[in-house]
């Protein structure tokens, strides 16, 4: 196992090979961290059964760290977004995100979580997961295979172990901010566009006075 | 039932309710009942003609005439064919009297009918939105409503097809995302009306559960929707006194797609792939379903090795689904994971034939419109004969060994969750919900669709309507699944598997159709009405997850917290198919 560890260009003496690593800081950090994801449990729609079967004896993910998968955001290191992600489900699932303790990392498992997949037209579907918080890992597919996911899973592994104590997120001074949480109104609302939103309606309203058969139309 | 009879007795019905007319249009049938005869109709109906289960209610808007329409689907418990009535009311005041009161599974239906179709209900006890939220604005399933990504009335649209450009519906939109506002709205001056709204329904029990308890405070208790025992996105509210459930009320919407808007801007064909996503378990039957009203409108049947195929993947979809909705209610029991591994073990097998047939294992788009997609691949049918023959009954029984006798499941299950065979006909259970509660209604055996009538099986009943029933129930099903396709298995015959050609764009007469299925959830309907053109003018599915959880309501109330966790397992719903 040291193998993993040694940095290049240290001799260790032969007597004390396989006991001793010289390393750094971030390999011994990034290495037990990227062992031990466990994923939020939280299945929103037919990814989630994927997801539990990748959790089942066949496709296994405990092989790779991973299996204990947590009920409750504050004790977990992943969200797996499996499934569409609604417009009355978004509040929630931002709030379970800024409930996550850092560092803490996100997989959008599935079209729909992606990119709004085969529902995207829909009045209720939020079209990606992205346009609200911040994604690490696409899986594409509907659903992806168990395969598929733990090719993600195995993706984000590679992704933390190229980070660095020095500039990850979750050290730096100033504290993460939370992402405010959308609100459900006439359609759902980003607190942080309430301007825009406000803009865009009285414009709206100034047109449809100008032209007043566009609505029978 | 033979046409003669069904004549007889609409004449008998016309005698008893002159006021009743009957649909004339073309490619319809039924009744149309005068909105202020709603009620005594329903009720004489239910009492004197002996149509007892009010299977379906929906809302149709008949834009070009002005017109809002609420068709009920009502059907006897005793077997036969529907019976179809509905209610026309203008669309600038649409008020239909509730018919909750006599029929209390209407009520969700009811709801969801007010909430996208934009009908009131006169009379029901908690009319608010089901599958969007309080607050939402406008009627999704009225015509003249628009999405924020609308383009057109029906696809495919002109600005892609044919020539196959890439648009992002995105760059449309102000907002770079799938909202609108409506015109002259100021986030600054709205107030929410939403979480309110929920917890207005729990009523409060003026009085303690019982004499002896201690009196505590009731509290308002929120389970999900990120709740373990939810099976996905599914909330309840419950109202405690102590651990005791005093009132309860499901909460739903959070994973509502839009299925039936988008069923509507679909051609018929593309409508398949999507019923896939509704019971994620089943994509198979759903897809059954479907084809069958479509085929019902068409007036076409596939051919004989198609019929059989189609028998053949519903019944392992049925085993499929079985065995996961005992594996995740021993989760909810207790039993965590364990038992769920050794039914996933069978389940991939199965998965593994799907993928072979179909290509994918989850959603396999499997069915088409008199036909099936494509034959079975080689060496597959050897691989369903040494599963079904050799493999499965085995591991069914271990199952039944390993749980059935276990005291922790039979301490945790029997005599909870009682649901009587008069409530569960009267909230429009079905399923194995309905047959564990001692009523024998199988639509297989009921209202024969496809062959079912060629095969021998029985009807699995259990009467005591607990947990414990409608878990043993799931174990005689797959058995009895296991000797459906035995048959088929002996019998299916070499030859096509598609009547005519296999055609992208099918033509479909005017008129209505309800095609209905016995998923492994129950009776799984599509209501499919046609004007001729290539998408559907309304396309609506009686989903069983979501009307059987109308009786939760009933079965959960003065059980302790745990109990209801395990209620809900047992019902076994799938929220792409409650919210759709």
């Amino acid at each position: 196992m040291t193998e993993d560890f040694n940095s290049p260009g240290y001799d260790i003496p032969p007597e004390m090979e396989g006991q001793v690593a010289i390393t750094t800081l971030d390999k011994v950090y990034n290495w037990s961290r990227r062992n031990s994801i466990w994923p939020m449990m939280f299945g929103l729609a037919c990814c989630g059964i994927e997801m539990i079967c990748a959790a089942t004896s066949r496709f296994d993910f405990s092989r790779f760290g991973m299996e204990v998968m947590r009920p409750s955001p504050r004790q977990s290191d992943l969200m797996i977004v499996s499934g569409t992600v609604t417009k009355k489900m978004i509040p929630q699932i931002v709030r379970l995100y800024n409930q996550m303790p850092e560092p803490k990392y996100v997989l959008a498992m599935g079209a729909c979580a992606s990119g709004g997949g085969p529902f995207k037209e829909g009045y209720s579907v939020v079209d990606g997961v992205d346009k609200f918080i911040p994604v690490d890992v696409y899986v594409p597919g509907c659903p992806p295979t168990p395969q598929a996911l733990l090719h993600g899973l195995i993706t984000l592994q590679k992704k933390i172990d190229i980070q660095s104590i020095k500039n990850v997120r979750w050290y730096s001074k100033d504290p993460v901010e939370a992402i405010p949480i959308p609100v459900l109104g006439p359609d759902l609302m980003d607190p942080r566009e309430y301007e825009l939103i406000k803009d865009y309606t009285a414009e709206k309203q100034v047109e449809e006075e100008e032209v007043p058969v566009a609505e029978e139309a | 039932m033979s046409e003669e009879v069904l004549v007889e007795q609409k004449t008998e019905l016309e005698e008893r309710f002159p006021e009743i007319s009957r649909d004339e249009r073309k490619g319809y049938a039924g009744f149309i009942v005068p909105a202020e005869k709603l009620v005594e109709f329903a009720t004489g109906l239910r009492d004197e003609f002996g149509y007892d289960f009010l299977s379906s209610v929906t809302g149709v808007d008949y834009l070009p005439e002005e017109k809002l329409e609420v068709v009920y689907h009502a059907y006897k418990t005793t077997g036969g064919s529907e019976l179809v009535y509905k209610v026309q009311v203008p669309r600038d005041n649409p008020v239909v009297p509730s018919l909750t009161p006599v029929f209390p599974g209407a009520n969700l239906q009811e709801r969801e009918a007010w909430d996208l179709v934009g009908i009131r209900f006169d009379g029901h006890p908690n009319l608010k939105r089901v599958l969007t939220w309080e607050g939402f604005e406008g009627h999704p399933l009225q015509k003249d409503w628009q999405e924020p990504f609308y383009e057109e009335d029906g696809k495919p649209f002109k600005s892609r097809w044919p020539g196959g450009d890439v648009i992002r519906s995105e760059d449309n939109n102000p907002f770079n995302k799938n909202v609108d506002y409506p015109e002259g709205f100021d986030p600054a001056l709205w107030e929410p009306v939403g979480e309110s709204a929920v917890y207005a329904g729990v009523g409060r029990l003026d009085h303690a559960v019982s004499e002896t308890a201690l009196s505590t405070d009731q509290i308002v208790v929120n389970l999900g929707p990120q709740h373990p025992s939810t099976h996905g996105v599914f909330r309840m509210v419950v109202r405690l006194e102590g651990e005791t459930v005093v009132d309860l009320e499901p909460v739903m919407g959070y994973l509502h797609r839009n299925h039936e808007k988008i069923g509507e801007r679909n051609t018929f064909l593309m409508n398949i792939p999507f019923t896939d996503r509704l019971d994620y378990f089943n994509s198979m039957s759903n897809n059954f379903g479907y084809v069958l009203a479509v085929e019902k409108l068409m007036g076409t049947k596939p051919p004989e090795r198609a019929e059989y195929l189609r028998v053949m993947m519903a019944e392992l979809t049925r085993i499929v689904n079985h065995l996961a909705a005992i594996g995740f209610l021993l989760n909810d029991l207790g039993a965590f994971f364990t038992p769920l591994l050794y039914a996933f073990e069978e389940r991939e097998l199965i998965l593994d034939i799907f993928e072979a047939v179909s290509g994918s294992r989850m959603m396999c788009n499997y069915y088409r419109f008199a036909g099936m997609a494509r034959d079975l691949p080689d060496g597959v049918f050897e691989q369903v004969k040494s599963l079904v023959l050799d493999r499965l009954p085995a591991k069914i029984d271990d199952l039944d060994t390993f749980l059935t006798n276990n005291e922790i499941i039979r301490a945790r299950s029997i005599g909870v969750g009682v649901l009587t065979a008069e409530d569960a006909i009267a909230h429009s259970a079905v399923g194995p919900v309905l047959r564990a509660s001692g009523v024998p209604y199988d639509v297989r055996r009921a209202d024969p669709y496809g062959i079912y009538n060629r095969f021998e099986f029985d009807v699995a009943v259990r009467y005591h309507g607990d947990i414990y029933d409608r878990y043993l129930i799931r174990l005689d099903e797959i058995r009895q699944s296991i000797r459906i396709l035995e048959q088929v298995i002996r019998d299916i015959p070499e030859g096509p598997i598609q009547e005519g050609k296999p055609q992208y764009q099918v033509r479909v007469p005017a008129g209505e159709a309800y095609g209905r299925v016995e998923g492994p959830k129950g009776e799984l309907g599509f209501y499919v009405v046609s004007n001729g053109k290539p998408n559907p003018w309304r396309y609506h599915v009686r989903a069983p997850s979501f009307i059987n959880l109308t009786a939760l309501g009933v079965m959960g109330k003065n059980y302790k917290i745990a109990d209801v966790v395990s209620i809900l397992g047992s019902i076994d719903i799938v929220l792409g198919e409650t919210d759709r």
